[in-house]
Order: structure tokens, then sequence, then C-alpha cells
């Protein structure tokens, strides 16, 4: 079969200033995707195999290396876009299934961004941050049916009916699930390290957990997928919380394949297979066809791990997710994952991550109302995720109804990550999502936790100056707070469904 | 002082005899306790360092032994409910009766054993442990086991099983024997067959010894038939034997009709199916 980066033009077109350049080849060394070599007296660039992941670039010494948007144009057209022109030429090549990390990149609307908030002005005072509380620690779990008030030597007593396994969040943002195999050894670590700091939660994935993790015990949702890989009485027991994988945003609906070559000697003890050998996770989990049978697995880790924690179920977001999200809340799950469109993956088939799922805008408004409509919101904690992209982001879909946000790309931004998209093909230039040692290192583990740690403790920073402004002392209440947020987009119809009024309608007729 | 006491008397008590605890599944109106508070006194008493738990009159109470650990054995008398030993890591469990669904769902290790039908999804994702069930099962047997250093699932059915027995497999040990599973002496297969179509669909890993032929339309996508040698039969030898002694079942009876085996046609059932480096 001919060589098919030849037929195409290339995506960037790579240049080095050959006045800059002093031959010391470090862009050979640093560059993954074979882009750079050494022949003869001068570096020679092969620029239809790179991603712009920046490496080579960032790493000359004399900035000599440029990368440019690729010099061959399409023709335009707007129906067969460039994008759709190359997914064409890829297949005919290879008659294979296409592969995308990351998230999706296509331009479906942002509605966060659609979304305004409010500040509070003369009939309710704001409240200054840097003087006076305002609360952003959270809990994830369900809680009390009611309290019970009794009268008794002149005092009132306050007490709840039944206590339930709660997580304790020292701010409103959990780390998503990205395995061992997905991401590096040293990114896991780095993450680990810095939501121990920040006091926060982290998500194994589907990849069960390494045995120098258990040392982060105390900050791990442990996750049980389709696959049950991994999963050990410790897993179930000595962590701070279980999750039921459904579905996740990148690929709803999908498993997973982790081919053969990824599963290392590191990868085959996490997941607990031998080396070499593919890890397939079913697409279903194929003793859950039910609600019920849901409710069955879900009763089984609260059993295995002797109701310690809180068992939640995560799923990606769908057309029908206020439905299926009552189901789960009566099934006995203690929270809730929506995961977006948006929502990121080492690996997915391209199909699906462009084009299943709705945003998570969308489904945690719908989640949260229908919750609350049928009386059993207090039963389950929401937690969303799917391009939960900055500060703004977080504050929006806490007043969309969330408790909180999953993040999962910020975070690997933080630690350097370029968002090139190329993921699935384990060549991370950072070392972040990749196996192989010689790239794994890459990764600083004391400075990409700290760079870490730095973005959630200027998230809360921003969480509490909002709050502040918004006159609302704690994060609790601001959940499901929909008449602090306005729509400025263009379709009433998002507005309605996410049930906020357009900007400049005020808070009561 | 209390403690080298009790110290003491344990291991007096593991000397003479096992240390026994009974619990009815029933409380004391004659109604089935609920599943939580019935293992809750089944992990008390373990917890209390006994050898044999023997629960009396189960009536369906699900997650017997779940997450369990340790050296406990568990004697079940009634119909345990579903996922029976999920989780579990250690513990053997002998049911006097029936089992339901989901038995040994996601195990580690251990040991159970059946002596009547074991039904829907037995030993799924098991990653190590025995299962022995003298009689029939159900749909989606052993799907997803796998296999790692010592651990190595293995589960034999006495009688036959039926459609998707193996599927998405990647490793550990699958039988059906096809025997009449109906608890007496078994005896040959009156007309019934070991095992339903969609057999091992997906498999790319761990291997399937089935009594008797099988069409080969049966089969799953990646799985194939092949002959048994003798390095199989030296795998089965001991597995067969063990389940002999449990169900009184002769070795040579076993061995009289000649087994079919099924394995992956490949550990990389998705090699060349991805493509993506293009955009």
């Amino acid at each position: 079969m001919a060589d098919i980066y030849h037929e195409i033009p290339p995506r960037f077109q790579v240049e080095i200033d050959r006045e800059k350049c002093r031959l010391c080849e470090r862009c050979t060394v640093n560059c993954t995707y074979d882009v750079h070599s050494f022949q003869g007296e001068r570096i020679v660039t092969r620029s239809e195999n790179c991603v712009a992941c920046q490496r080579c670039a960032t790493m000359c010494p004399q900035g000599a290396i440029s990368i440019l948007p690729g010099k061959i144009s399409f023709a335009p057209h707007y129906t067969y876009s460039e994008r759709i022109r190359r997914i064409i030429y890829e297949q005919a090549s290879t008659g294979g299934v296409m592969l995308a990390g990351s998230g999706t990149d296509l331009p479906y609307r942002v509605i966060f961004d659609d979304l305004l908030l409010d500040a509070a002005q003369v009939t309710n005072p704001s409240i200054d941050p840097l003087r006076e509380t305002v609360e952003t620690v959270t809990y994830l779990g369900r809680k009390p049916d009611r309290m019970f008030v009794t009268e008794g030597d002149g005092k009132l007593t306050v007490s709840r009916g039944a206590d339930y396994p709660n997580v304790q969040l020292s701010t409103p943002i959990v780390v998503g699930h990205m395995s061992l195999g997905s991401i590096s050894y040293n990114a896991c670590v780095a993450i680990l390290r810095a939501a121990k700091e920040v006091g926060t939660m982290v998500g194994t994935g589907e990849g069960g957990l390494h045995p120098d993790f258990y040392e982060y015990a105390d900050v791990i949702n442990s996750e049980v997928a389709s696959g049950r890989f991994g999963i050990e009485p410790r897993y179930l027991k000595e962590i701070a919380a279980l999750e039921i994988k459904i579905g996740q945003g990148a690929k709803p609906g999908h498993g997973g394949h982790l081919p053969g070559e990824k599963v290392d000697a590191l990868i085959s003890e996490t997941r607990m297979i031998p080396k070499g050998t593919d890890a397939l996770s079913p697409y279903p989990h194929h003793d859950i066809y039910s609600i019920e049978d849901l409710a069955q697995l879900i009763g089984a880790l609260k059993e295995a791990s002797r109701y310690r924690v809180p068992v939640g179920v995560k799923i990606a977001a769908v057309h029908n997710s206020a439905p299926i999200a009552s189901g789960i809340a009566r099934a006995g799950a203690d929270f809730i994952t929506l995961d977006g469109l948006r929502g990121g993956t080492g690996a997915a088939p391209r199909i699906i991550r462009d084009h299943a799922g709705i945003p998570v805008e969308l489904a945690v408004a719908a989640v949260d109302r229908r919750l609350r409509e049928e009386g059993i919101r207090h039963l389950v904690s929401i937690v969303a995720g799917g391009s939960i992209r900055y500060a703004a982001d977080l504050v929006k879909v806490l007043a969309l109804g969330a408790d909180a946000a999953m993040v999962g790309q910020s975070v690997l931004i933080a630690m350097g990550c370029r968002a090139c998209q190329m993921c699935h093909l384990g060549n991370c230039s950072w070392g972040i999502a990749t196996q192989r040692p010689d790239l794994t290192r890459r990764l600083d583990v004391d400075i990409a936790a700290q760079r870490l740690a730095n973005v959630f403790h200027a998230w809360t920073e921003e969480l509490r100056e909002i709050l502040g402004a918004l006159g609302i002392d704690s994060v609790e209440s601001l959940v499901g707070n929909r008449d602090r947020l306005r729509y400025v987009g263009p379709n009433p119809k998002v507005a309605e469904v996410l049930g906020v009024k357009h900007a400049g309608e005020p808070w009561s007729d | 002082m209390v403690e080298v006491k009790e110290k003491v008397e344990a291991e007096v008590r593991a000397e003479a005899e096992p240390y026994v605890v009974e619990i009815s599944a029933l409380d004391e109106r004659g109604e089935p306790k609920p599943y939580k508070a019935l293992n809750e006194e089944v992990h008390r008493a373990a917890a209390a360092g006994c050898d044999v738990i023997r629960l009396r009159d189960v009536h369906g109470q699900r997650f017997l032994a779940a997450g369990m650990e340790g050296r406990v054995r568990l004697e079940v008398y009634g119909t345990p409910g579903n996922d029976l030993g999920i989780f579990m890591d250690g513990p053997t469990i002998e049911v006097f009766g029936s089992a339901q669904d989901q038995t040994g769902n996601t195990m580690n290790n251990g040991k159970i054993v059946v002596h009547g039908n074991a039904w829907d999804v037995t030993a799924f994702a098991a990653r190590g442990g025995k299962i022995f069930v003298r009689g029939d099962g159900g749909y989606r047997i052993g799907i997803h086991m796998k296999e790692f250093r010592r651990h190595r699932p293995v589960v034999v059915y006495g009688g036959c099983v039926r459609e998707f027995f193996g599927e998405y497999m990647a490793g550990g040990l699958l039988v059906a024997l096809g025997l009449d599973g109906r608890g007496n002496a078994a005896t040959h297969n009156a007309g019934r067959e070991v095992v339903g179509p969609g057999l091992a669909t997906g498999i790319h890993g761990g291997v399937i010894y089935l009594r008797g032929d099988v069409p080969d339309h049966y089969l799953g996508v990646g799985a194939v038939k092949r002959g048994l040698d003798e390095r199989d039969r030296k795998t089965l030898e001991p597995v067969l034997r063990e389940f002999g002694e449990y169900f009184d079942v002769p070795l040579e009876l076993i061995w009289e009709k000649p087994f079919t085996k099924v394995v992956p046609a490949s550990s990389r059932p998705y090699g060349a199916y991805y493509c993506g480096k293009l955009i």
C-alpha cells in the first residue's frame, strides 16, 4: 500500500531558522513523531509527521523552530472540509476505524460561554471573601431524608436520622478517571500528590490501582468498569469512594480497547493481566442490563466495602440522562457523575468522540431538575464533567445543579499538555499520555504536582471571589441556583432546558 | 493475661476441632433476614475467628461473603441469592442446594462448590479461584474471566450450559461436561446439548473444554475448535478429579466421551482494527 503520508499535504509546516540553529540536535532527541533528524550537516524536517505538540520548539535553546499552519492549502469547500477529506484519505489507505484522543475539537457551541453570572447590588450585599468566611467545603454522598427536632430541658436538639458515608472535599473540584495506561506513572503520582495537598479526590480509571498508589488511598475514587481490571479487596476497602463506570463522555456506549503493545510490566501489574495481551473493557457491564441489575452491583460494592464509603455511578450525558439518573438514584447510588459530550479520553473511535452524547450543561440542568421534581435530589450528589475548562465553567456548572465539577483535560494542560490530541498514539512528547520509559521521565513529578495544586488553589480563590460577588457564603447555596445565571445565547430553547432566564429578565416578575 | 488466655484457647480449639458457628437466615418470626443483617452476622463470626460458618434456611439473601478474605469456610443450606461470593478473596463456600445468578462475580480467589445448579453469569470477570457446579448453568457463564500470575480461575459445570459461554474470555479454564445434572450419580447426557450458540465470542485468552462435540456454527467470532493433546489431558486431570471427589462422579465415566477444546484464534482481536495518525 502506498505511503499515505506523501499523498496528503501536511497539517503543519515546521521551519528552522538556519541562522539561529547551532545543530545541537536537541530537537531530534525531543521529537517523538519523527519530524527532526540530523543528516549530514543540517537538521532535516518532515513536516508531514508534525502534530504541533510544540516540544521541539520549546526545547530549542536558540528559539529557532517555528510551527506554522500547513503551506499547501486545500481548496475551500464548506461541505467537504479539510478535516473530512483527511479522514477519507486515511480510511482509503487503511480501511480502519478512526481513533482519536483527547475530547472532541468540533465547534459545538460551549453553552457555558452563553451564560452570565449575577452579582449582588444594593438589596443583597456582596461579601468580601478575604475578610469573611466563604465556605468551599463540599460533601459527596447521600444526605439525610429529614432532621428531627426535639424539645427538652428548655433546649431544642437537632438530630439526623440515618447517617450515610460522605466524602469531604475542600473544594468542589474532583479529578476525573484517567487510568495508569491512558496517562503515565509520573502523571498519576503528580495528580495524586496535588489532590492530597488540596484535599480533593482522584478517579483511578478502568485500570486498577498500582501498588505504589495506595499511600494516597484516602483521596482515591476506585472505578469499577466493565472490564473489572485490577479489582482486589483493598481496591474496594481502603479508598475514599467507589464508582461504577457505565459511560464516558468521550465515548458513550463504548467500552475500551487497550492494545497489547501498551500492556507492559507496569500496566500488567496494575490491571492484573499478562503482559502483551489486549485489555478489553466490554461495551456494557455483562452483569448490568437494567436498573435492577445496577442496584445489585451498587449493593454488592456497599457490602464489600462494609458501607464505609459512598458508591457512585458515572454515565455519559446522553438524551435520556434525566430518567436514567432518576433510576440510578433510586438504585441506591450515593453520587452520580455526568460526563458531557466534550469530555476527554486516552483513545476512542473518532465517530463516537465527535458525534455521540450531549453537552454537560444541558445534562446537569436536566438531571438536577428531574431529581428535585421527584423529591430525591438529596439521595445523590451530582458531579459534572466534560470540558470544565477553568473556574468560570466550574461556577456555572454548580449553578446549573452540580455539587462538584470533574476535571481532566485542564489537569493535563496544567502539567504541560499542549492538547495536540494524539494521546491514542502513546508517544506523548511531554511524558503524560505515554508509557514509554524514555518519555515518562520527561515529566518532573514535583513540578507537575505543584503546578496542578496551583491551578486548584487559584480556581478555589476565584470561586470564592465569585461567591462573594454573588453575596453567597457557601458553595452549597450556589448549587442549582439557576436564578443567578442568565442566558445570552441565540437559542431560547436552550435557556428553557437549562431552566435559566434570558438576560434582562429580573429575579421575579 | 486475658489476651494470652484467649490465644491459648484459640490454639487449643484449632488443634481439637473446627470452631463452627451456626447462623439461621430466618429471624425469630420465621421471616428471611434482610441480606445486610445476615451478612453482618457472617462478617462478625469471621472476625471472631471461627473456621466454619454454617448458614441454615438461606432464602435468596444476596451478596453472601461479598469481598470476604481469609480462610473461613461457609456452608450454605437453602438457596443463596445473586452475587454469592462477589469480590471474594480466599474463603470456601459449599452450597447444599442451588445458587442463583452471578455466583463468584469478579472473584479474586477462593472456592465455591454448588451441589445443584448455578444459573446465569457465573464467574463473571473472575481472576482466580475455583467454582464447581454439579448441575446445569444458564447464560453468559465465565464471561471475561482473566488470569494473572498465580491466579487462574477454574470453572467446572457437571451439566449443560446455555448461550454465550466464555464470551470475551481473557484467561482461565472453563469446563462443561454435559452430564445429567440432576444431582444423582451423573449419567450420560440424555440428548441435551452441552453448550449453546454464541460460544466464546471475542475470546482472546484462556481455554474451554467441552465434553462431546460442538457444531461449528455455535462458535462465536474469534473462537476456534481444537482437539485435545497430552498437555490438555494433564491440565484437565486434576480439575476433573477434584470435581469427581466433590460429587462422586468416577473419572472413567467423564473420560468415556471425547472432549472438544475451544481457544482464541488470536490474543489481539483488535490488532488491525484502528487507524488515526493523520488528523
